[in-house]
């Protein structure tokens, strides 16, 4: 109470000294009352509109497709920075290719992935050279390119987890899957 | 109080004013500046010669009994601007109707103040009142008020550090504007909207696979991201608002890095259907894609310049990454990033003035900042893992994504690289930032 009085002596000699600081009763808002949450895209609205802020929930649910292990050895590794298909996994791909063209109707993803260094796009680039390097690969052992699809998953399915070369090195990789 | 003012009263009473100033800001200072420790999140400022407008938010009166602490709010959006330094927290019971005693919050060192009231409507709704005062000028800079849900307090206070940080700056405020992030926790991913505080999150998209590259609609209703639901990257546009997603780039490999067009009729996006990563652009309505250029490089991280005429991108078409930049058909090819050897992730101020982007230096990525009118670099932090910067809509922010303590977060800095905050909100790994634009009304 000793404040309050205190500040509306203190309010009152300012207004009597000739500020520009209205006594009492200010109006609120300037004439400007602005209602939330009913003009404005994403806030309020219809159909399937959870909040106010307008977020519908999508969930896709489980992972359909579940991956067959592989018969034989089915994943070949890179340098860093690199696309090249080293020789010691010319035998991986030699496999898989035997494999691939026994079965005509099978479809083949190659899938390649990069370790976690570097952004998340020019990584997804990188594993698609990688991916697209095994399919040449394939291809010039016979197999048809109608059967293969390069994709990539740049650094966001690594196999090992870890900020070292033990887990960089098993990273960079292209898996063949027979789907 | 001014003193010609003081000259007009007799010697006593100008005695007795003063007295009763001396007592009203003893009152004042010591119950109204005690310093709120509650910040929603820390706020890091380093460096010298900021010019911060020092700024007192006073609590709002009742608002205790909003699910909100509207004050707490407003003063961390200010912060986090790196425009403002809070001083006080004040009592309750000065509201936007009282009369404050300015010269004690000039004495104690504020320039301006925010008072204001929350009271709960007959209908479940809340009305939200401020008004703001310039304490130097001792002038009434107005006030607003805002009927809302108890859902939409938050952006009320939004709207409220809005309104002060422009009357303030001259600029327009960008907090309340929405953002999109991605976060990965025991194998979900999961793509949400917040507000650009990274508070009031909600889950546009929950999937057992990578979410990356979230890119908003100039009109912010839809985003635009890339999604490895088909055990392969594919592009969808989903409506936030309800829910629905439409597949618009599903071609023979893989799928990824879609960027609006300014005028949201096109989306330009990495195919590789028909080998390499390639720029394309896409009908957003949906159709063929057109190739844009035709490379044996990698060609990817496409992003329009604010007016759509340019198209700015990362290639490795001469040895490492680099940005690159070209006319919005493919046409007239020039490097735009010379130092360092590995330069990706670009992002354009909506002003036109800035490009932010990823550099690789030594082992470390790091965020940097390009004046593009005169070529000056600014390094921008110390951390060592940044990713994806994204402008404010206002141009005066930079949200990018970082690792601190091993895990995967979002930063807010200035453009200065001196105040720098980290976004709560969220447990676990945060990354994917993308800001969105302002609301239009």
């Amino acid at each position: 109470m000793t404040k309050f009085l205190l500040s509306c002596c203190v309010a009152v000699l300012l207004a009597a000294c000739g500020t520009s600081v209205p006594l009492s009763d200010v109006p609120v808002a300037d004439g400007t009352v602005k209602t939330l949450g009913t003009d404005t895209p994403g806030v309020g609205g219809t159909g399937n509109v959870i909040t106010g802020n307008g977020v519908a929930q999508v969930d896709v649910g489980k992972r359909a497709d579940q991956v067959v292990a592989p018969a034989a050895p089915n994943t070949v590794y890179f340098d860093y920075d690199s696309y090249v298909v080293k020789p010691e996994f010319q035998s991986v791909i030699t496999a898989q290719a035997r494999i691939i063209k026994s079965k005509p109707a099978q479809r083949v993803a190659i899938e390649g992935h990069t370790d976690e260094r570097g952004g998340r796009e020019y990584n997804l680039a990188l594993g698609q050279r990688r991916a697209e390097a095994v399919v040449s690969a394939l291809s010039i052992l016979g197999v048809a390119p109608s059967q293969m699809e390069a994709v990539s998953f740049g650094k966001e399915k690594p196999v090992m987890m870890g900020a070292d070369e033990a887990a960089f090195s098993k990273n960079r990789r292209a898996e063949i899957r027979l789907q | 109080m001014n003193s010609s003012c003081l000259k007009v009263f007799p010697m006593a009473l100008r005695w007795l004013s003063l007295v009763w100033l001396f007592f009203g800001l003893v009152a004042s200072v010591s119950a109204q500046l005690k310093f709120d420790v509650s910040a929603q999140f820390r706020i890091d400022v380093s460096g010298i010669g900021l010019t911060q407008m020092p700024i007192t938010i006073m609590t709002f009166r009742g608002e205790a009994v909003s699910s909100q602490k509207i004050s707490d709010i407003v003063r961390a959006d200010l912060e986090r601007s790196g425009q403002f330094r809070a001083i006080g927290a004040g009592v309750d019971g000065l509201d936007e109707l009282a009369l404050p005693n300015l010269s004690a919050f000039r004495q104690a060192g504020s320039d301006a103040l925010v008072s204001g009231s929350v009271v709960a409507l007959p209908d479940g709704r809340f009305d939200v009142r401020f008004r703001l005062w310039d304490v130097v000028k001792g002038q009434d800079l107005g006030g607003q008020s805002y009927a809302v849900s108890s859902s939409d307090l938050r952006l009320a206070a939004h709207r409220i550090a809005d309104y002060v940080y422009e009357r303030l700056t001259g600029d327009k405020g960008a907090f309340s504007t929405r953002i999109a992030y991605v976060t990965k926790a025991a194998q979900r991913y999961r793509l949400w909207v917040s507000d650009a505080d990274g508070e009031n999150a909600q889950a546009a998209l929950t999937s057992p696979e990578p979410i990356i590259s979230p890119a908003w609609s100039p009109d912010g209703t839809q985003l635009a991201y890339v999604s490895f639901e088909a055990r392969k990257p594919v592009i969808y546009v989903h409506s936030v608002g309800s829910g629905k997603r439409r597949l618009v780039a599903n071609f023979k490999g893989s799928n990824s890095a879609p960027a609006w067009s300014p005028d949201s009729k096109t989306l330009v996006a990495t195919l590789s259907r028909d080998g390499g990563s390639q720029l394309f652009a896409l009908n957003a309505a949906g159709g063929d894609p057109r190739r844009l250029i035709q490379s044996n490089s990698i060609d990817t991280e496409p992003v329009f310049s604010h007016d759509g005429r340019l198209i700015y991108f990362v290639s490795d078409r001469g040895g490492g990454p680099q940005i690159y930049k070209m006319s919005a058909s493919g046409q007239g090819i020039e490097r735009v990033t010379f130092s360092g050897t590995y330069n990706i992730s670009p992002a354009l101020s909506p002003d036109g003035r800035w490009m932010a982007y990823i550099s690789r230096v030594g082992g470390a990525f790091k965020l940097f900042l390009l004046e593009l009118g005169t070529g000056n670099l600014r390094e921008l932090t110390t951390t060592s893992a940044d990713e994806n910067p994204s402008f404010a809509p206002n141009s005066k922010l930079l949200m990018y994504a970082t690792q601190q303590q091993g895990r995967e977060a979002l930063m807010t800095t200035t453009l200065d690289g001196k105040v720098k905050a980290r976004l709560s909100g969220q447990s676990g790994d945060i990354r994917e930032p993308d800001w969105g634009p302002f609301f239009k009304p």
